[in-house]
């Protein structure tokens, strides 16, 4: 999964979609997230970073991650999600 | 040394949208709940389990003790009395029956239980369509008061006075147009046909009973004071009229229940807190009728007020857990906690307020929240915004102190336990968890039934 090549996505959680024009609100750990996996960081990676950081369980973590995922196509900001 | 972790949320995304602000009672405040009078709630969740009904006994007295000062200042004599249907956790009526509020019941059921609670017969109200022989009977013999609803049961009270020589003490109900509507008129006897008139003359007329009182209950969840007006205007005229007639003066003028409570009814746009009357304007609309009223000032009649719903909502706390986020076939969020419907009839009418119980950041999700039941109907909020909710956070339901602790059903899982925290902060079971036994004990399985091989 690789998101839009021209989403950019600020410090403070703002993202913006110029081939939509639509703007979306993230909270820290979702921005953290994004760039990690517009950076095409592999799931095993980001899942331990996030443990190391947070107070939280690979099982919790990954069902969050597939639960954003999910939001992330069915918002079309992935290529898949925008074929 | 290791590096302490940060508090985790969630990781969310959501789409800023230009669409109207979303209905208020959507927004679940900006702070987390901890404590409920002092007491940690995840405590307490710890100790009693989830879910838990918690109720402040702090804010049932501050609560009535404001409702009776409405009255007070404006008006001479007044009387409150527990609607025992709204709650009637043992706890909770004698927590109002310190406060000095009589006891209003309508069954044979809550009739004993008030006696049970030691509330002497002579502080029942006993109101409602279904009073047997045997209820009327002990009512009769207990002296307490009867608003007879309907003829049937006022020629089985003149049968009692007949067969025991013992003077029925009783009120009529009475039904009347407010302007509200609809028009409660399945209760008691019109006012403007004539029905009423037609059961006080023969009260007056064959001299068995004693007739107390005038009754009037004009509806629930009122949400405007001038009703009550027109109401105590009526039943004060019915008062003055009977005096004209009967040279007999009634002791008292009971206006029911009906105030507003501070929840939000579904489809309101706005909050109660803003658009419902406070109790002064309740008082002030009925004290202001009864005063102006031509009733001998020297006659005043007891102002009797038979309050649930707006003496006990705030009062009450339904503690819960987060079972699972899912996302339905759109991608809406769903939440689903172990509070169901079935403990929570009220969410049928309110869109409850619900607050988590854990720290959160400022950014929130519109949610559904589901119960814990296999069943479509399951539905606690259709839309609310929530921040994002961990499996196994907690949450608080706001307000539902009136009718949920009476009306919930036993259906797919056991009601849960009640506690109460008392003035002094210490919480005490007020009605332990029900256990498999509370249902099978009642159930019976014929002898053939028993085996079988599978
Ligand atoms: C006769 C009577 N009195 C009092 C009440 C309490 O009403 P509320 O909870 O609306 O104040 C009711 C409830 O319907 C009632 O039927």
């Amino acid at each position: 999964m690789e998101i839009n090549k021209n989403i950019a996505v600020s410090d403070n959680g703002f993202l913006f979609n110029p081939a939509t024009g639509e703007s979306y609100n993230l909270n820290e750990t979702g921005t953290e997230l994004l760039k990690l996996i517009k950076e095409n960081t592999p799931f095993e990676e980001i899942s331990k970073i996030f443990l190391n950081k947070y107070e939280t369980t690979a099982i919790s973590f990954e069902k969050d991650f597939q639960d954003f995922v999910e939001i992330l196509e069915q918002y079309k900001l992935t290529e898949k999600g925008n074929r | 040394m290791t590096m302490n972790k940060l508090n985790y949320e969630r990781p969310i995304i959501n789409k800023i949208e230009n669409t109207m602000p979303n209905k208020i009672g959507g927004r679940s405040g900006f702070k987390p709940i901890t404590e409920i009078d002092g007491v940690r709630i995840k405590g307490m969740i710890s100790n009693f389990g989830s879910p838990l009904f918690v109720i402040s006994e702090a804010t049932i007295r501050k609560t009535y003790q404001s409702a009776y000062r409405a009255f007070t200042t404006r008006y001479p004599k007044v009387q409150f009395a527990w609607s025992y249907k709204t709650n009637y956790l043992n706890a909770v009526c004698n927590t109002f029956h310190q406060e000095g509020s009589w006891a209003e019941v309508v069954s044979g059921f809550e009739y004993e239980k008030a006696i049970n609670n030691g509330v002497d017969g002579r502080h029942i109200i006993f109101n409602g369509p279904d009073k047997t022989k045997a209820d009327l009977q002990k009512a009769i013999a207990n002296q307490s008061l009867i608003h007879i609803d309907h003829l049937d049961e006022y020629y089985m009270i003149l049968n009692i006075a007949e067969e025991t020589n013992l003077r029925p003490q009783v009120a009529i109900r009475v039904n009347m147009d407010t302007g509200i509507y609809p028009m409660w008129d399945r209760f008691g006897f019109n006012y403007e046909n004539g029905q009423a008139w037609d059961v006080l003359n023969k009260i007056m007329m064959n001299k068995k009973m004693d007739l107390i009182g005038l009754h009037a209950h004009i509806g629930t969840y009122m949400m405007e004071a001038e009703p009550y007006k027109i109401a105590a205007s009526k039943l004060s005229e019915l008062a003055v009229s009977i005096n004209k007639k009967y040279n007999h003066y009634i002791k008292y003028i009971d206006l029911g229940g009906g105030f507003a409570s501070n929840n939000t009814l579904k489809g309101a746009y706005l909050p109660a807190e803003d658009t419902n009357p406070t109790i002064d304007d309740y008082a002030e609309a009925i004290s202001s009728a009864l005063l102006n009223s031509n009733i001998d000032p020297d006659h005043l009649p007891l102002l009797i007020l038979e309050t649930g719903r707006a003496l006990i909502d705030d009062a009450g706390s339904l503690l819960g857990t987060v079972i699972t986020n899912k996302r339905d076939s759109k991608g809406a969020r769903n939440t689903v906690l172990d509070i169901g419907v079935n403990i929570l009839f009220t969410s049928f009418w309110y869109n409850h307020k619900i607050t988590p119980v854990q720290s959160f950041s400022h950014h929130i999700e519109d949610t559904k929240i589901y119960g814990p039941l296999c069943m479509n109907i399951d539905v606690i909020r259709e839309s609310i915004s929530l921040p994002p909710l961990n499996t196994g956070d907690n949450v608080i339901i706001h307000r539902v102190g009136a009718y949920n602790m009476t009306q919930w059903m036993q259906f797919i899982t056991l009601r849960p336990a009640v506690v109460m925290i008392s003035e002094k902060g210490d919480v005490n079971i007020i009605r332990e968890s029900e256990k498999i036994e509370a249902i099978t004990d009642y159930e019976k399985v014929p002898s053939h039934l028993k085996d079988f091989d599978l």
